[in-house]
């Protein structure tokens, strides 16, 4: 106890990332997130670490991938429309291997869209965060702590994996204050990274960091790799965390603002007497399926709860096999669901789609 | 006895570039630069999209490619990523640096950004095969502007030194050509103070260089560097249009 | 097990986010869940904030309050807009300088504070939020001089050490009114 403070999220990815060795942050600003550039802007001096306002979050995206390619710690973090500016960025990282770690505090869109929580970039983060063949590892923290942890695990998972990790985060999260303890954040420094544009010293060939490759046969074998690395997270890395699944008839499927809310309304189900757990993924790419396959053997439904017109809840259907029936709980446009829409939906679901 | 050699700096890769283009004069200056300056272990280059999209083959310094216009903003990132060690340049045509990535280049100008840009003007696209490009000139005719650029219809050429040189952040801007053997000696010096200031913290410090592009201009390579005295030189004047260090000696 | 659900809400400026991050830290200091939730965007900018804190027993799930045991409205909009979200026996704590009316309800306690009115008089006017704050304090039999010194120290930074004081003298005002 003694050594936890209330904090925001948004603040708690900031100063999660420092204590991560990350000492360049760029961003532009834009609601809900700007907690995390304000943050910076006061910690970087006082530490050594270069904070930067940049024009646009194209331009910050690309100074990431500059810091990136020197071979340091680096992130930007941005809402729903920013970040579908950095998605060029975003692709070119992928092409170019480099790590790094963007943070998206989404927005109800689309286009302009509200400021209000939303969790409707889940496709965007999953499957199209630019153009080309390619993945970003999608963390989806739940609690103001966990923004912390996934901050730091993020980092680790982008240095090991050379590729992008992004915190997928909602308007609820980044703002919301909760106990966070940051003393206990293990950091694993980052690997050495002889790939790195940072000067040959006149002592080895030069580097090229660069995802340009106009010979297709090699350009397929540069894709064939990084999806052989891919397939090794999905092996070694994917998280989630599993909610009075034991015995469930009915499973909900729910990440982030979204498993808050879910959990209380399986809390109240419980003592209805209706038997409903939940699988809350932490990894949203990459999906946990093997939990989901296991669960569909034994219940009766999924139900998907999210704050979107209902995206997540196909990789649910994908990973059950469809096997059961899979329905949709849901808010849109920065709306959130009550914990009694979702003890609705689990009443209907456990009367077998009747009320 | 040795009368000519390659810069150390340059790989022994051969370019690519056609007959009659500039980019090749051009790389060599900077490559002997890096070599005078003794920062090739330092240096980090970043290349654009367009015809030197493949620069980081040429030069032996660390290389990165950058996405089309977005290379300043890069630059930033490694720059600032070792402020007191790396030297760091980009090498950009006009559509990146002008078109396309006219906010990165703007702002980081106007954020005095200790790095030096190498601006190649030839005013035209010439790797998607010769359209109109932000400095083509009135009345050019181009694969885009089949009938001559009509600045009614869209607009007139961007002058970048002109324009960056409003801005209170830049330090040094230059406007040099290659087309003879006096104008490279001319862009070299101008080339070594860009990296020399930032050697020494200055600043942003580009150079414009007034290219050639034979291919897409539809011309002989001779004539090609006719047409930069007759028709480029004229609307964009050489010479230097921004000297903050000198300016503050004179007036000291 | 219990848990407590806040709503705080006025004006901006009146000190609404504090008084609910006061109440959250004090949950904190007492070795409860917590969870503190500010509305935000342009109403941040002299309209309406308002603010969700839930102090539970075990974790606290949705940190959004929609029915809550306690709304403290320190203006008329505010008591207008969650009057009848508030939990059948919930409490509600009205500004009575700044609201004239009188709560229609009659399953929840009602407690009227001439908080800003008090404020003024004492010659701390910004400090009404800690009044009411004091009052809420004492109503839930939660007014408990350790824990709320130490809350104090963790809200006010070290610089404004001077301010602890008078919001420990505001926060009593209040229990006594």
């Amino acid at each position: 106890m003694a050594d936890k403070v209330l904090m925001k999220g948004n603040e708690a990815i900031a100063e999660a990332a420092i204590i991560a060795g990350c000492r360049h942050y760029f961003g532009y600003p834009i609601t809900p997130q700007t907690e995390i550039a304000a943050y910076m802007a006061k910690r970087m001096p006082k530490i050594g670490g270069c904070f930067l306002q940049a024009e646009s979050e194209i331009a910050a995206i690309n100074m990431v991938y500059g810091v990136a390619s020197a071979g340091l710690r680096v992130m930007t973090s941005s809402s729903s429309p920013g970040i579908s500016l950095k998605g060029e960025g975003l692709s070119y990282l992928a092409g170019s291997d480099l790590p790094s770690l963007v943070v998206n505090v989404q927005r109800g869109g689309p286009g302009l869209g509200g400021i209000q929580p939303s969790q409707s970039d889940y496709f965007q983060a999953t499957r199209a965060g630019g153009h080309g063949d390619f993945r970003m590892i999608v963390l989806a923290p739940a609690s103001v702590q966990e923004m912390a942890e996934l901050t730091v695990k993020g980092f680790e998972l982008a240095d090991k994996y050379r590729m992008t990790s992004m915190l997928l985060a909602d308007g609820t999260m980044g703002q919301m204050m909760e106990p966070v303890e940051l003393a206990s954040l293990k950091v694993n420094a980052a690997p050495e990274k002889p790939w790195a544009t940072n000067g040959t010293k006149m002592q080895r060939a030069h580097n090229i960091t660069n995802s340009l490759s106009l010979v297709p046969e090699e350009l397929e074998q540069l894709n064939f790799a990084r999806y052989e690395r891919y397939a090794e997270i999905e092996a070694n890395e994917t998280m989630y965390e599993e909610y009075l699944m034991d015995d469930a008839d009915i499973c909900i499927a729910a990440f982030g603002i979204a498993a808050r809310v879910s959990r209380n309304a399986v809390d109240e189900a419980r003592r209805q007497g209706i038997k409903v757990g939940m699988i809350r993924p932490i990894t949203l790419w990459p999906f946990p399926t093997a939990p989901f396959k296991a669960a569909a053997d034994h219940v009766k439904s999924f139900i998907s709860v999210e704050l979107s017109m209902g995206q997540m809840i196909e990789d649910v259907k994908l990973a059950s096999e469809c096997r059961v029936p899979v329905t949709l709980c849901n808010r849109a446009g920065g709306m959130i669901p009550t914990p009694e829409q979702v003890l609705d939906a689990i009443v209907k679901a456990n009367n077998g789609g009747e009320r | 006895m040795v009368v000519f050699e390659k810069p150390h700096a340059l790989t022994d890769a051969p370019f690519h570039y056609c007959p009659g283009c500039t980019h090749g004069i051009v790389h060599r200056l900077v490559a002997e630069v890096i070599d005078e300056l003794g920062i090739e272990g330092r240096t980090i280059g970043i290349a654009p999209v367009g015809c030197s999209v493949m620069a980081y083959n040429y030069f032996n310094c660390d290389m990165i490619e950058a996405a089309h216009g977005r290379a300043p903003a890069v630059a930033t990132g490694v720059k600032r990523a070792d402020p007191e060690n790396h030297i760091v340049f980009t090498y950009q045509g006009d559509g990146d640096l002008a078109s396309i990535g006219m906010a990165e280049t703007v702002h980081s100008a106007a954020r005095n950004e200790n790095i030096t840009v190498i601006f190649i003007n030839n005013a035209i696209y010439g790797m998607t095969g010769g359209q109109m490009a932000p400095t083509s000139l009135p009345g050019q005719i181009t694969q885009t502007s089949p009938y001559g650029r009509d600045v009614n219809h869209c607009g007139y050429p961007v002058k970048v030194c002109e324009m960056l040189s409003e801005l209170d952040g830049p330090e040094y801007l230059e406007r040099v050509t290659v087309n003879s053997v006096k104008n490279i000696k001319n862009a070299k010096k101008a080339i070594l103070k860009a990296f020399k200031n930032q050697v020494e913290g200055k600043g942003f410090s580009l150079v414009e260089v007034l290219s050639t592009c034979p291919t897409n201009w539809g011309m002989t390579p001779a004539d090609a560097l006719k047409w930069v005295d007759e028709k480029m030189i004229p609307y964009y004047p050489l010479g230097v249009y921004k000297d903050r260090s000198a300016a503050k000696e004179v007036e000291a | 097990m219990s848990t407590t659900k806040y709503l705080f809400s006025g004006f901006g400026g009146q000190g609404i986010l504090f008084a609910g991050k006061f109440i959250a830290y004090k949950g904190l200091i007492d070795d409860k869940q917590v969870s503190w939730l500010p509305s935000y965007g342009p109403e941040m900018r002299g309209g309406t904030a308002s603010c969700s804190v839930i102090v539970s027993d075990e974790a606290v799930g949705s940190p959004i309050v929609s029915a809550p045991d306690v709304l403290v409205a320190m203006n008329l909009p505010s008591l207008d807009k969650y009057e009848s979200a508030v939990a059948p026996g919930g409490m509600i704590f009205a500004d009575s300088t700044l609201i004239e009316r009188k709560v229609t309800r009659d399953d929840v306690k009602v407690f009227y504070v001439p908080a800003t009115a008090m404020a003024s008089e004492n010659g701390f006017p910004t400090l009404a939020n800690m009044i009411i704050i004091g009052k809420v304090l004492s109503e839930l039999g939660e007014f408990d001089a350790d824990s709320i010194n130490a809350t104090l120290a963790k809200v006010i930074s070290a610089k404004h050490a001077a301010m602890l004081e008078v919001n420990l003298k505001a926060m009593s005002l209040g229990a006594e009114a």
